[in-house]
């Protein structure tokens, strides 16, 4: 009996710590834990080049992946010289339309400064934001939001 | 889009000074609405024809108006036509009161009119049932196109005389009008009477337009639009149909608002990733930056008097309410409750701040007071957000969103409203899909 007790003190105290650690370790992975992974809606400027990256809830940091996906057009946009891009921002539904707008410049932004980072000039990069108004996936589903989450890099010559 | 009509106030029959015996209180939700008859307007037979309109029938549209308007404020119960029992002619010249107390009136409103030498006279009188004697009475001459604006300033009259408050029935709407599936959505503005008739459209839906707000005299309107893919801030004048960029920004301007005098049009400018607010005067077109910070600053809104501006930011990490005076100094933050808030628009009257909130995947519709201190939500939803207050205070009128499937079917966007007191919540009539709502001012002050 006692020793139950005292097992179950232990198990408890164990349980507790996993939870916590648990809490913790979906804290910190909560940034990226709802971003889009997948290849689905996915399109490329060149063999291998995706051409947009996604982003987690409310934030315009880049993701490993998505670091992967710049690089790659950027060693893109170094070979083929004469091509200019536009990145398209993008924001899910679920937010405010004003806010959603700056939002999806901010994350626009952010792919235009690590492209730079990269030594693509940043006068052949131009960015537009559409906030909400261009979901790529119409669904109302934490599935789709994800999906609408992204920047775009788009050829424009 | 119209002229201002003038509507000229020919007589008042009758100043009463007297203590008003029956009297709504607006300050919570009336759960009582009081009983009131509105007779159909007789019609004069000496009235002559007038294009496009049937005269023998106006005296019952415009009382189907006024009904409309009394019954959708929710503090009002229009009785049923059936039961009256006085014809309109002898009714507005001297009701049987007795006979209208009998089927439980309180009020009675009576008119006539008469459509002679291409003007359309009204008059009408609001009689107090129980204290047996007239209230109010009011006549106007107008042309007789404008029939239904006279219906609206009617009702406006009978509600300020009951209330004690100005009315919010001669006003219009601004709103965008959505068509098409979600992913490839066509948006027109649109504009339209707040009871929804008289929709017109104000540009043809071959670029992407967003958030339109009046000016102060309603003749103006800032709007975002992405025209030739370029994000702007515009600004229309809907009687001459011009438009003009507002300013020469090197990137996306959005979240226009007038400010309460109209000589300024407050906005955000997003460059680098970092959105800040400017405003631009119209007329020096000088252009001021307002705030300065690395966050996202937006959806910036006046308070009546100028002095302050209410805006989002995320600043603190997400989007909270900030309010600061209107050179972007002593900014404070005025919302701390759990969950993140957008939209802040203030007051009418200044007292108040209507917000949207989101939390836990719901979104809300609230009032706060200027400091952030009295939450009030008045509506959850799936989606919903941007109010735009009535002229008075009373009412907001939002968008409201449905969740669409797994291919987005079903998905709609419907305007509605809500009684501050977080009663009365109704859908409003448009046409096609519609968000972004703007209310105008009243027309006729």
């Amino acid at each position: 009996m006692m020793f139950n007790k005292n097992l179950n003190k232990i198990l408890l105290v164990i349980f507790a710590t996993l939870t916590l650690s648990a809490c913790s370790t979906a804290k910190k992975s909560g940034d990226v834990s709802d971003v889009y992974t997948g290849k689905d809606t996915v399109k490329y400027l060149a063999s291998g080049v995706a051409d947009r990256i996604f982003f987690a809830t409310n934030k315009s940091s880049l993701t490993t992946a998505a670091r992967e996906t710049l690089r790659k057009q950027a060693t893109y946009l170094r070979k083929n010289k004469n091509l200019n891009v536009t990145i398209e921002g993008h924001a899910d539904e679920r937010g405010t339309r004003e806010y959603n707008l700056a939002l999806g410049e901010r994350r626009a932004n952010s792919a235009r400064d690590y492209l730079m980072t990269y030594g693509i000039s940043g006068s052949r990069i131009s960015v537009i934001s559409y906030g909400k108004e261009k979901p790529v996936n119409p669904a109302g589903t934490p599935l789709a939001w994800s999906q609408n989450r992204r920047s775009v890099t788009v050829k424009v010559n | 889009m119209k002229k201002l009509l003038t509507i000229l106030i020919l007589n008042f029959f009758l100043i009463n000074k007297s203590f008003a015996l029956i009297e709504i209180d607006i300050t919570r939700g009336n759960l009582d609405p009081l009983p009131i008859a509105i007779s159909p307007l007789h019609v004069d037979i000496k009235s002559e024809n007038f294009e496009g309109i049937k005269i023998k029938e106006l005296g019952e549209d415009i009382s189907k108006i006024i009904e409309d308007n009394f019954r959708g404020t929710g503090l009002f119960n229009p009785l049923k036509k059936e039961a009256f029992v006085q014809k309109p002619d002898i009714a507005h010249l001297k009701p049987r009161f007795e006979d209208w107390r009998l089927i439980k009136a309180q009020a009675l409103v009576t008119g006539k009119l008469l459509i002679s030498d291409n003007k359309l006279k009204v008059e009408f009188r609001l009689w107090d049932l129980a204290a047996a004697k007239e209230i109010t009475a009011l006549a106007f001459t107008t042309t007789p196109s404008n029939w239904r604006r006279v219906a609206h300033i009617i009702s406006d009259k009978i509600y300020e005389r009951l209330t004690g408050e100005e009315g919010y029935f001669d006003t219009r709407i601004i709103y965008v009008a959505e068509s098409g599936p979600k992913d490839q959505r066509v948006k027109k503005l649109a504009i339209m009477d707040q009871d929804g008739a008289n929709t017109k459209y104000l540009t043809l839906g071959n670029e992407l337009v967003l958030t339109p707000r009046f000016n102060p005299t309603n003749q103006m309107v800032t709007y975002m639009s992405y025209f030739r893919n370029m994000p702007r801030v515009y600004l229309l004048d809907i009687e001459t149909g011009t438009q003009e960029v507002v300013g020469n920004f090197p990137g996306m301007t959005f979240a226009p608002r007038f400010s309460p005098d109209g000589k300024k049009i407050v906005m955000s400018f997003a460059k680098d990733g970092n959105s800040d607010i400017y405003t631009m005067d119209l007329d020096s077109r000088v252009v001021e930056r307002i705030t300065d910070h690395s966050s996202i600053d937006t959806s910036p809104s006046f308070s009546p008097d100028g002095k302050f501006i209410a805006f989002n930011s995320d600043r603190s990490g997400l989007q909270q309410i900030y309010v600061m005076r209107s050179d972007g100094s002593e900014v404070k933050r005025i919302t701390f409750g759990n969950g993140i808030y957008g939209t802040p628009v203030w007051s009418p009257r200044g007292d108040l701040i209507a917000f949207t909130k989101m939390r836990k995947g719901k979104f809300y519709i609230g009032v706060m007071r200027i400091d952030g201190s009295g939450e009030r939500l008045l509506t959850e939803n799936y989606y919903q957000e941007a109010p735009s207050w009535s002229p008075n205070g009373r009412v907001l009128v939002f968008y409201r969103e449905t969740k669409s499937g797994s291919k987005g079917e079903g998905f709609t966007a419907k305007l509605w409203s809500i009684d501050i007191t977080g009663y009365n919540e109704r859908r409003l009539k448009t046409e096609t899909d519609a968000s972004d709502p703007s209310w105008s001012s009243l027309l006729s002050k």
